[in-house]
């Protein structure tokens, strides 16, 4: 493994990106060092910036942990913007009828969030283990459900007395809010909420039993039943821890960012997590680094709707541009580095 | 039901037969190309945007297959010459096609455009019942009729067939009769693609005339699950297109007489038609209808062996 040669060709697809992305940004007519300087400022210029990047960031985080479990297993969870939108009903019921403190409400949110999102996500898996379904078909399937009970809720029972519109509920009440920092709209709760359940998904994958068999599944799911691992049973816990967290993403949706239940309640997160753990090639270290850039990106991204007046869409075309670029690029490194193994061991053979 | 709604529901339905019977033959190769969702809308708005500019819907569809089939030609390269994860390549893609349709297409949102005009069939359009439901069409939907039939014929009827099914389902059995598994692969994902791109323009240029943001999002996955439910055979296929648009033409009559549901019948489709392959899917659904041999023919299929991996003759 040439480590030299592998940042050689990550620069050169960061230049590639870099080029591809001016290149659009030409063709829409867009100032380009105003665009840059705002990438910046639009993030982080101001303290509520700061405080607006990071509640990006916890979602895209959450989400992107959740994908590392399931991937670990092999899976392809398409199903997890669906299981956002689970935790996020699961947590808005807790806030509509329990009564209590603040520390009572936002405790049972987060745990009804993760069993809303875990059954949600069960279902994908008991499609796939039993039914031999495509977790992917059964996944986006369920994300049309969820869809379908989202809306149905926020105009239905769920709506504003006299209004019922596709707005949003009624706001929860002040027990259900998440503390946030004075003045912002950032709350520590979430972001520490995020990274517990990332190293979390860490630990338990990398030092534990259960993720070395869980690998196993993923890596030869023949091999692994041959050796006596119940590789369906893993799936399916798979699909329970990683719906949870994806439904913590939910939980924090609503409890933290809105403070109801709105019908674009994931933000399209979990689709955008599947880029970032892409990128960090289902590394859970590189997905915080990853998902704080793509949130930069995507908070710049309204600021450049806002004061350049250009396409919301233009930050999820550098994301994309990015992500298919290194992956295509470091596809080529490695075919490469096979060929020149292959012809080193045949230019030493005897 | 009468003939008017069966018109209509083979009209709406034509798009994605293009899109459905273009995976097909790319699946039939191998090769997943999970990119349609944002394929199709990316070849809906060059096509619409195209035929905007220049006047000529017919530069519009063919600028919509040249923008899916280059979308399909990346799949292919990343899938086959870099040996990257095919569904990995397709997922980035959607979502950036996507995006990218969003960005380039704001200028021709909701601008009437050109669109592919009826021409009745002479003869044929006089038919009690079927001229009216098939034959007082526009060509897109002749055409459809023709690559229903055609696929059908090509892909289990002709030595090129035989081929493609080769490369798809044993690739090394393939390359030992000096099949180039290879070039074929290449040559059937970018065509598939092209017909996926065919499909997206169809929408812009006829069945949901137009541009606007995200104007016929979801439609890529259900043309990637009717594929599955058609268990790759593209009469299936299309049975499974005509059924999709049957149910959209039922929830939008539905929808005056349920008004609490009005802003979930619309959505409704795409879940049942979703869940109707998962159904079918079911091993024990599968166990029952291999009980019955004239069933489980019609509702089974199985995907080619070497879908979704790479070949490479070392």
């Amino acid at each position: 493994m040439n480590s030299v040669q592998q940042i050689k060709y990550f620069t050169g697809a960061i230049i590639i990106s870099l080029l591809i992305s001016i290149f659009f940004l030409w063709l829409i007519d867009a100032p380009l060092v105003d665009t840059a300087k705002l990438l910046v400022e639009g993030a982080f210029g101001t303290n509520q910036r700061i405080g607006d990047t990071f509640m990006i960031w916890v979602p895209l985080l959450l989400a992107s942990a959740s994908l590392v479990v399931t991937f670990s297993a092999g899976l392809w969870n398409i199903g997890v913007e669906g299981q956002i939108v689970a935790g996020a009903v699961a947590a808005s019921f807790i806030a509509r009828e329990v009564q209590g403190s603040t520390a009572v409400v936002l405790t049972l949110m987060v745990v009804g969030g993760f069993v809303g999102g875990a059954l949600w996500g069960l279902l994908v898996g008991v499609l796939r283990v039993k039914g031999g379904v495509n977790e992917i078909f059964g996944g986006i399937g369920l994300n049309f459900v969820a869809t379908g009970l989202i809306v149905y809720l926020v105009i239905g029972p769920w709506s504003r007395d006299g209004v019922a519109s596709t707005g949003g509920t009624e706001p929860f009440r002040d027990q259900a809010w998440f503390p946030t920092i004075d003045g912002l709209r950032a709350s520590p709760l979430a972001l520490a909420i995020a990274f517990l359940a990332l190293i979390s998904v860490m630990f338990l994958l990398s030092k534990t039993n259960f993720g070395l068999r869980l690998r196993a599944t993923g890596k030869n799911s023949l091999a692994a039943n041959r050796f006596g691992i119940a590789t369906s049973r893993y799936l399916l816990m798979a699909f329970i821890i990683g719906g949870g967290i994806a439904g913590l993403a939910g939980v924090t949706q609503a409890g933290a960012v809105y403070h109801r239940l709105v019908p674009s309640i994931s933000g399209g997160y979990g689709f955008l997590a599947i880029l970032i753990v892409l990128l960090a090639r289902f590394r859970g270290f590189w997905v915080i680094p990853i998902a704080l850039f793509f949130a930069t990106i995507a908070m710049a991204s309204f600021q450049w709707q806002l004061r350049l007046g250009l396409h919301s869409a233009l930050g999820g075309v550098i994301q994309g541009v990015l992500v298919l670029s290194v992956v295509l690029v470091m596809g080529y490194q490695e075919v490469r580095r096979h060929r020149e193994q292959i012809t080193t061991r045949d230019e030493t053979a005897p | 039901m009468n003939a008017a709604t069966f018109a209509i529901i083979v009209a709406s339905a034509t798009p994605l037969i293009f899109a459905a019977i273009g995976e097909t033959i790319t699946e039939k190769a191998g090769v997943v190309n999970l990119s349609l969702d944002g394929s199709m809308l990316l070849s809906a708005m060059t096509g619409f945007a195209i035929a905007y500019t220049s006047g000529s819907v017919e530069l519009g569809l063919l600028g919509g297959m040249g923008t899916s089939a280059f979308v399909a030609f990346i799949v292919a390269f990343g899938g086959i010459r870099l040996r990257l994860n095919q569904i990995a390549i397709g997922l980035i893609l959607t979502y950036f096609a996507t995006k990218l349709s969003a960005l380039l297409g704001g200028e021709f949102v909701r601008k009437p455009g050109p669109f592919v005009q009826k021409m009745s069939l002479p003869g044929l359009e006089d038919i009690p019942f079927f001229g009216e439901v098939l034959f007082q069409q526009n060509p897109l939907v002749y055409f459809s009729f023709f690559l229903i039939i055609v696929s059908f014929w090509f892909i289990f009827h002709t030595r090129r067939g035989l081929d493609l099914q080769a490369v798809g389902e044993r690739p090394e059995a393939a390359f030992a009769r000096g099949i180039s598994v290879n070039t074929h692969r290449y040559f059937y994902t970018i065509l598939g693609g092209a017909f996926v791109g065919l499909g997206g323009a169809a929408f812009s240029l006829d069945a949901k005339m137009g541009w606007s943001e995200g104007h016929i999002a979801n439609y890529g996955w259900i043309a990637l699950a009717i594929v599955i439910f058609g268990g790759w055979h593209p009469l299936r296929v299309a049975f499974g297109c005509y059924l999709f648009g049957a149910i959209q033409i039922i929830a939008l009559k539905m929808q005056p007489s349920l008004p609490d549901l009005a802003q979930v019948l619309p959505i409704a489709p795409f879940p049942l038609m979703i869940l109707t392959l998962v159904f079918l899917n079911m091993r024990v659904v599968q166990g029952f209808t291999m009980r019955f041999k004239g069933i489980g023919r019609l509702i089974r299929g199985t995907a080619p062996s070497a879908l979704g991996e790479s070949f490479w003759p070392d």
